[in-house]
């Protein structure tokens, strides 16, 4: 192991070691612990210039039930959910096929086809963004959820088949050679033998593609415009626009909106690292 | 009679079973893919061409776009700042391995220190821009706070065209570094012990121990660090959007927002100047396309 396993070191280190881990910790969390402090303190707070000392009550309920009940808010949150999830089961879905064909067969277009999906993934958005535009307007799917789902799973396809086509390979062959011998037709191969055993790569890009979409930008400014459609990341500087200067609001919004994710990543850790490290450092 | 064109039907099926089955999977990804990524990019190289507001009918103008690029000083200016992003950004790659190494113990609590570590890469970009714009605040911020115990003046760093771009990636490393982290900490699990252990024998330790042997082992990590991190710094809209919507005076725009900018906001819907820096930009990061993909394909071959 490297560096040299703690244990191992003198006291002092080890002392030193153990105090100087929450104090980094605190150091590289400031922004956040800010926000968070910002999001509980009365409005009075800030006119009165206390920016940085503690609150002079709690006013976190009150913070966080405006943002609930009076504002967009939940109208955007329920906006993301409905465009997270769709993407995720899309793409999914679509990759754990492609990944099957692409991982499980041999033929001659096998890895052209593999690299236009891992190259178009790592093509810059922007060069899509006119003409997908364009497409959504003529598909009459501007401005709708519908609209901003379908492209998100036709990109996210790229990574996903790039992840799963990985992961299929590492199966053991053997057994699909098995399936065959007994005379198991192929799609029941894929349903009765590959796809349980890709639980794992399954749950990995569900969590992560969970939080790409959760947390896209981009594309809800490009293709969504209102209240009906627009998800929370592109709702809150609507948010922002309405309570200007209402710093502990803002907090407490954004806070709101960064909580699914950071959800997700906690209950799923294990899955959303084997994910982002593409499994292929293992 | 039907019954015997069922069975020829299937028995053609059958025979080519092996060969179709990868095709039927592989349609309905392909479909997708093609309609929405592949065709849009070179539909993008044909708009670049176009003088278009995005309603009726465009007018060909041939390469014009991309005569006026060149003597845009706006233009100009986002490519320096892409230039700066990008070199900057890398440092996510040191940083994250510093910190990998600093958290890669046993003590108790690790792993719940490692995850809060890694925090500011799971919230949105857009929430990241709005701390830090508090953050870098001249008026209350606590970085003008904190240099301020110093005898430093307050300094504006989002109002001031000599600062923004950095405080802007500045803001963007500390996702970044996170995730780097994540990746150099799941790559120091899979470091060969026996190899440390023959190194430390051979007295190897500290800085020449990471540089010979450990880092030599690292290379998947790093190769993913840093296709994700340039990937990144050229994607790099969401982080100006918030902060400074390209301001002051457009010091901190990138292609990426230049774009945005001209081809849909209240400068007028110019979508064909819009696609042609799209299409730079594109250029800049095929270079960097074929890189990975030829690293891809070695190790492809290597199997």
């Amino acid at each position: 192991m490297f560096p040299t396993p703690i244990e191992k070191s003198s006291r002092t280190w080890q002392l030193t070691y153990q105090s100087l881990l929450p104090v980094a910790l605190v150091l590289w969390l400031l922004p956040l612990i800010a926000v968070a402090l910002f999001s509980i303190k009365p409005a009075g707070d800030f006119s009165a210039g206390n920016y940085w000392n503690l609150p002079s009550q709690f006013a976190g309920f009150e913070n966080y039930g405006r943002v609930f009940l009076e504002s967009d808010m939940p109208r955007y949150l329920l906006n993301s959910v409905f465009i997270t999830i769709p993407t995720v089961i899309g793409a999914v879905a679509l990759s754990a096929m492609t990944g099957f064909a692409l991982g499980i067969y041999r033929f001659k277009l096998n890895l052209a086809v593999f690299f236009l999906f891992v190259a178009g993934n790592f093509v810059p958005f922007q060069i899509l963004m006119v003409p997908v535009r364009d497409l959504t307007l003529q598909m009459g799917l501007y401005n709708t959820k519908t609209g901003l789902v379908l492209f998100h799973i036709a990109f996210q396809t790229g990574f996903c088949t790039l992840f799963m086509r990985n992961f299929i390979r590492a199966l053991p062959f053997e057994l699909i050679e098995a399936a065959r011998v007994e005379g198991i037709a192929e799609w029941r191969i894929f349903w009765y033998v590959v796809l349980p055993l890709m639980k794992p790569a399954i749950a990995a890009l569900a969590v992560l593609i969970f939080t790409f979409i959760w947390n896209d930008y981009f594309w809800a400014v490009v293709l969504t415009q209102g209240v009906e459609s627009q998800p929370v990341t592109a709702g809150i500087t609507s948010f922002n626009a309405q309570y200007r200067a209402a710093y502990h609001l803002m907090s407490a919004g954004s806070i709101v909106a960064a909580i699914p994710p950071v959800a997700m990543f906690f209950l799923m850790q294990k899955h959303f690292i084997a994910g982002l490290t593409l499994g292929a450092v293992k | 009679m039907s019954m015997q064109a069922d069975h020829s039907n299937r028995s053609w099926y059958k025979r080519n079973e092996i060969a179709l089955t990868p095709w039927l999977f592989l349609i309905p990804g392909i479909l997708m893919f093609l309609f929405y990524v592949i065709l849009p990019v070179f539909q993008s190289f044909y708009i670049s061409t176009l003088d278009w507001d995005g309603l009726g009918q465009g007018t060909s103008v041939g390469l014009e776009n991309y005569r006026e690029l060149w003597h845009d000083p706006a233009f100009y200016i986002s490519l320096r700042n892409n230039l700066i992003w990008l070199a900057l950004y890398l440092l996510a790659i040191p940083a994250g391995l510093f910190i990998a190494l600093f958290l890669n113990q046993t003590v108790t609590g690790i792993r719940l220190y490692k995850s809060l570590f890694f925090f500011p890469f799971v919230i949105s970009q857009v929430v990241v821009g709005l701390v830090f714009t508090w953050f870098y605040d001249p008026t209350f911020g606590l970085l003008n706070t904190f240099i301020g115990w110093f005898g430093f003046g307050p300094i504006n760093v989002l109002g001031d065209p000599t600062y923004v771009t950095y405080g802007i990636i500045a803001a963007g490393l500390w996702p970044q570094t996170a995730y780097c982290m994540i990746l150099y900490l799941t790559g120091l699990n899979a470091v060969d012990p026996e190899q440390i252990e023959a190194a430390r024998l051979d007295g190897a330790k500290g800085w020449r121990m990471l540089w010979y042997v450990i880092i030599p082992q690292l290379k998947p990590a790093t190769f993913i660090a840093f296709v994700v991190t340039v990937i990144g710094a050229l994607r790099s809209f969401d982080l100006i959007s918030i902060m400074t919507n390209g301001g002051p005076f457009g010091e901190s725009r990138v292609l990426s927002f230049y774009m945005f900018e001209v081809a849909l906001s209240e400068y007028g819907f110019r979508m064909g100047y819009g696609a042609a820096i799209a299409v730079v930009l594109f250029l800049i990061m095929l270079c960097f396309i074929t890189y990975f993909l030829y690293s891809m394909y070695k190790e492809e071959r290597g199997h």
